[in-house]
C-alpha cells in the first residue's frame, strides 16, 4: 500500500495499447484520508466554450452522491473526465489518494474500479440475463481463461445474489434483448456490481423509466448506500429527493459548482432555485 | 440463497445429435457401399457421387471455419479462399514431389520447373517431399498470414466493410503473385497430373474413399471443435463482439485477442479442408483464389444460416449441389442464379436454411413451449 504505488501494469502484455484489459490483480486505491474521488479546478474547453470551468469537488467512501444541473451544465463530461474519456484542459482528478486519473487510460481507469453506466443502455441482447452477468464477472479476461471457464460454485452464487439485488431473478434465463427498459437498466448496473467497482457512476439512471420502475430504481440505489461509492446524475428532482436522504447533493451550473449540501439546504438555496427549480 | 446453478447444455439437443450422427453415419456408408458393390447393382454409388461428396465436405470445412468468423464473431471475410488454396499448395507440393520422375519429362523436377529450365528446387520447396512437413506447412501456412494481418488489421480497428475488402484484396494480391511461373508454383496451370499419396495410387478407388472418409472424419472433428468453442464462455465473448464490441471493452476484455484468436483458428480449419480437397479433385491452380471463390463461400454460409455452424455445412451442399446441376445443364446462366440465391436468402431467409428448419420445429411443438419455466414471467 505504498504512496507511490502505480497502476499495475505489465507493458509486455499491453502491445497495442490496450492496456489494462483482463488482469485480475486490482490495483490499490489508497482510501487513507476517506475519500474516494477528488477533482480539483478542472477546467475542459470545447472550441472555447467551457463545458466545465474550475470544477471542484469530493466524494467520500461509500457516500452516494446524488448531482443535478440543467441541460448543459456538464455532468455527462465531468463522467468523461473521470472515466478518462475526456482529457481536462487544466485541473487535476485523483481516485484515492494516488492515483492521477488524468494521467490513465480508459481501461485502466476502468480496471482500477471506477465503473460507469451510460445514459443509453447497453446490454448484450442475444445473451440471457445470467449470461450477461457472467461475461461482467470480474476475473480474468484472457482469451485461454475465457476457453476454459467453468462456473465455479461461489461463482454461481455471486451472480444469483446480484439477480436478486436487481430483481432479475426470474428473467434469468431470458435473452436480454427482451427486457423492459427499465429491467436492462437495472441489468446494466448488475453487470457493473459484478466487477466490483469501487466507485459507481451512474448517468441519469431512471430517463425513460416508469414510475413503478423508478421507484425500484431508488430501493436498488439505496440498497448500494455504503457498500459502494456512488455518483448518480439525474435531472428527475423527485427521484433525487427520494434517495438523497441525509446525504450531500451537488447542482451544477455552467460547468461549476452552483450549491452544494442536503436535499433541504439545496432546495432552499436562491440561486439553485433562479437557474433550476424556479424555471 | 441457493440460487439454481445454470443448465449445462450438452453439446447438441437431443434432436440434433441424432441428426448430425445419423447424417454422418449414412455419408460413411456411402464409399463403402461404392466398393462392394459393383456397377449395376441396385446398391451401387458411383464413384462420381462419391468424388462429388468429398469435394462438399471440404467446402462444408470451409464453410463451418467461415461461420466462426462471420457468424459468431460478425467479421465477414472476403478472402477465406485464399486460406483455403494456401492449404491445397502445401498439400500439393508433397503430391508434386510424390510423382518422382513418373511426370512428362521424366526428371526430379515437377514439369513445371523443367519447363522454366530451372535445375534444382527453389529453397522454399525444402523438405516438401516429407509428407508430415507439409501438413505442417498447411496448418502454418494460412495460420500465421492469418495471424499476422489479424494482428495489424484489429489492432488497427479496421472493422466492417474496410474489413472484408482488404481480406478481397489480399486473395486478389495472392492471386495474381500465383499467376507468375516465376512464384514457383506452377503460374497458371498450378500443380495437377498427382500419382500417388503415401505410396498409394491417387486415383485407386480405395484411396479415394480414405480421403473421402478423412473428410468426414475432419468434418465432424471441426463441427464438434467449433460447436465446444461457441458453448463455452469464449464462444459468448465472441457474439458479444459481434453485437456490440465497445460493450465488451468496458466489461474488461480486449476484442484484439479473441478476434485474432477466432480468425486464426478459422484460417487452420480452412487451409486444412484445402489440403484435403486438393488429392481429390486432382488440381490446385490460383483461380482457387479469386475473389469470385471466396464471395462464393459467404453465400453458402448465408444460404445455410449464419450463426449455426450446421447450417453452413448444409448450404455449403445445398449451393454446390445447384451449382453442379446447373452447370451441366446450363452453365452460362449458374452466376445469375448464384446471384438470385443471395438476393432471395437475404430478403426472404435471413437465417437461411437453419433459421426456417427452426421456425417449422418451433411450429410443431409450439403446444409443448407454454409449458416451459422460463418463457413465464415478464408482462
Ligand atoms: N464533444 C463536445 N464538443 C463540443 N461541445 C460539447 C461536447 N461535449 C459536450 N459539449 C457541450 O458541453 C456542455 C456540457 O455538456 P454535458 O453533456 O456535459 O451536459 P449535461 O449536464 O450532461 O447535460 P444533459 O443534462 O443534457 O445530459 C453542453 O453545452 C454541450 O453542448
Ligand atoms: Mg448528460
Amino acid at each position: 500500500m505504498s504512496a507511490a504505488e502505480p497502476i499495475v501494469d505489465n507493458p509486455d502484455e499491453n502491445p497495442a495499447g490496450s492496456a489494462g484489459y483482463g488482469h485480475v490483480v486490482p490495483a490499490n486505491v489508497d482510501l487513507s484520508h476517506g475519500g474516494i474521488l477528488y477533482l480539483d479546478d478542472i477546467t475542459v474547453s470545447f472550441d472555447g466554450f467551457r463545458a466545465l470551468n474550475k470544477l471542484t469537488l469530493d466524494i467520500g467512501v461509500g457516500e452516494l452522491r446524488c448531482v443535478i444541473g440543467p441541460n448543459g451544465a456538464g455532468k455527462t463530461t465531468m463522467m468523461d473526465v473521470i472515466t478518462g474519456k475526456t482529457r481536462p484542459d487544466s485541473g487535476t482528478a485523483f481516485f484515492g489518494q494516488t492515483m492521477d486519473l488524468t494521467r490513465m487510460s480508459e481501461p485502466d481507469i476502468a480496471h482500477a474500479g471506477i465503473g460507469r453506466k451510460f445514459q443509453r443502455p447497453t446490454v448484450f441482447e442475444n445473451h440471457t440475463v445470467f449470461e450477461n452477468l457472467e461475461l461482467a464477472m470480474k476475473m480474468d479476461k484472457g482469451v485461454r481463461a475465457t476457453l476454459m471457464a467453468k462456473l465455479k460454485g461461489e461463482q454461481v452464487d455471486a451472480i444469483g445474489a446480484t439477480l436478486a439485488l436487481i430483481r432479475l431473478e426470474e428473467q434469468a434465463w431470458r435473452p436480454a434483448g427482451l427486457l423492459s427498459h427499465g429491467q436492462k437498466q437495472w441489468l446494466e448496473i448488475g453487470m457493473l456490481l459484478m466487477q466490483e467497482p469501487r466507485l459507481l457512476l451512474l448517468d441519469e439512471p431512471v430517463a425513460g423509466m416508469t414510475d413503478a420502475e423508478t421507484e425500484r430504481t431508488g430501493e436498488l440505489l439505496n440498497e448500494l448506500r455504503g457498500k459502494h461509492s456512488l455518483m448518480v446524475v439525474e435531472h428527475d428532482m423527485d427521484f433525487v429527493a427520494g434517495i438523497a436522504e441525509g446525504g450531500i447533493v451537488t447542482v451544477l451550473h455552467e460547468g461549476s459548482v452552483l450549491a452544494q449540501g442536503t436535499m433541504d439546504e439545496v432546495q432552499a438555496d436562491e440561486r439553485v432555485i433562479e437557474v433550476y427549480l424556479g424555471r | 440463497m441457493g440460487f439454481a446453478a445454470p443448465p449445462r447444455p450438452s453439446l447438441f439437443p437431443p434432436a440434433v445429435w441424432t441428426g448430425v450422427l445419423a447424417g454422418t453415419a449414412i455419408l460413411a456408408l456411402l464409399p463403402i457401399l461404392n466398393l462392394t458393390f459393383a456397377d449395376g447393382s441396385a446398391l451401387h454409388i458411383s464413384s462420381f457421387t462419391i468424388a462429388l461428396l468429398g469435394k462438399f465436405m471440404c467446402f462444408a470445412i470451409a464453410a463451418l471455419a467461415l461461420d466462426l468468423v462471420w457468424g459468431y464473431t460478425g467479421i465477414l471475410s472476403l478472402g477465406h479462399g485464399l486460406f483455403f488454396a494456401l492449404g491445397g499448395y502445401a498439400h500439393g507440393m508433397y503430391l508434386m514431389r510424390a510423382i518422382g520422375r513418373d511426370g512428362v519429362y521424366q526428371s526430379d523436377l515437377p514439369d513445371f520447373m523443367v519447363f522454366l529450365d530451372w535445375k534444382a528446387y527453389p529453397w522454399y520447396w525444402s523438405f516438401t517431399e516429407h509428407f508430415w512437413y507439409c501438413m505442417l506447412l498447411v496448418v502454418l501456412v494460412p495460420g500465421i498470414l492469418a495471424f499476422v494481418f489479424g494482428f495489424f488489421a484489429f489492432r488497427s480497428r479496421i472493422k466492417g466493410v474496410y474489413f472484408s475488402i482488404i481480406t478481397q484484396a489480399l486473395t486478389f494480391a495472392a492471386m495474381l503473385l500465383f499467376f507468375r511461373n516465376n512464384t514457383g508454383f506452377g503460374g497458371n496451370n498450378g500443380f495437377t497430373d498427382f500419382k500417388r499419396i503415401l505410396g498409394f495410387t491417387i486415383t485407386a478407388p480405395q484411396t479415394k474413399a480414405v480421403l473421402y472418409l478423412v473428410t468426414l472424419a475432419t468434418l465432424l472433428g471441426a463441427l464438434l471443435l467449433a460447436r465446444s468453442i461457441t458453448q463455452s464462455k469464449l464462444g459468448r465473448v465472441l457474439t458479444g463482439i459481434r453485437d456490440s464490441e465497445s460493450r465488451l471493452m468496458f466489461v474488461g476484455y480486449d476484442p484484439l485477442w479473441f478476434k485474432l484468436f477466432v480468425w486464426t483458428l478459422s484460417a487452420v480449419l480452412c487451409g486444412i479442408a484445402g489440403a484435403l480437397y486438393v488429392p481429390q479433385v486432382g488440381i490446385i491452380n490460383p483461380s482457387e483464389m479469386s475473389p469470385a471463390n471466396s464471395i462464393e463461400m459467404v453465400i453458402w454460409v448465408a444460404t445455410g444460416g449464419r450463426g449455426t455452424l450446421i447450417g453452413p455445412i448444409v448450404g455449403a451442399g445445398v449451393v454446390n449441389g445447384m451449382k453442379t446441376w446447373f452447370t451441366s445443364v446450363l452453365p452460362q446462366y449458374w452466376l445469375f442464379v448464384l446471384g438470385a440465391i443471395f438476393v432471395l436468402v437475404t430478403l426472404f431467409l435471413p437465417q437461411g436454411i437453419a433459421g426456417l428448419v427452426r421456425k417449422l420445429w418451433a411450429r410443431r411443438t409450439a403446444p409443448r413451449a407454454v409449458a416451459d419455466p422460463a418463457a413465464g414471467g415478464v408482462s
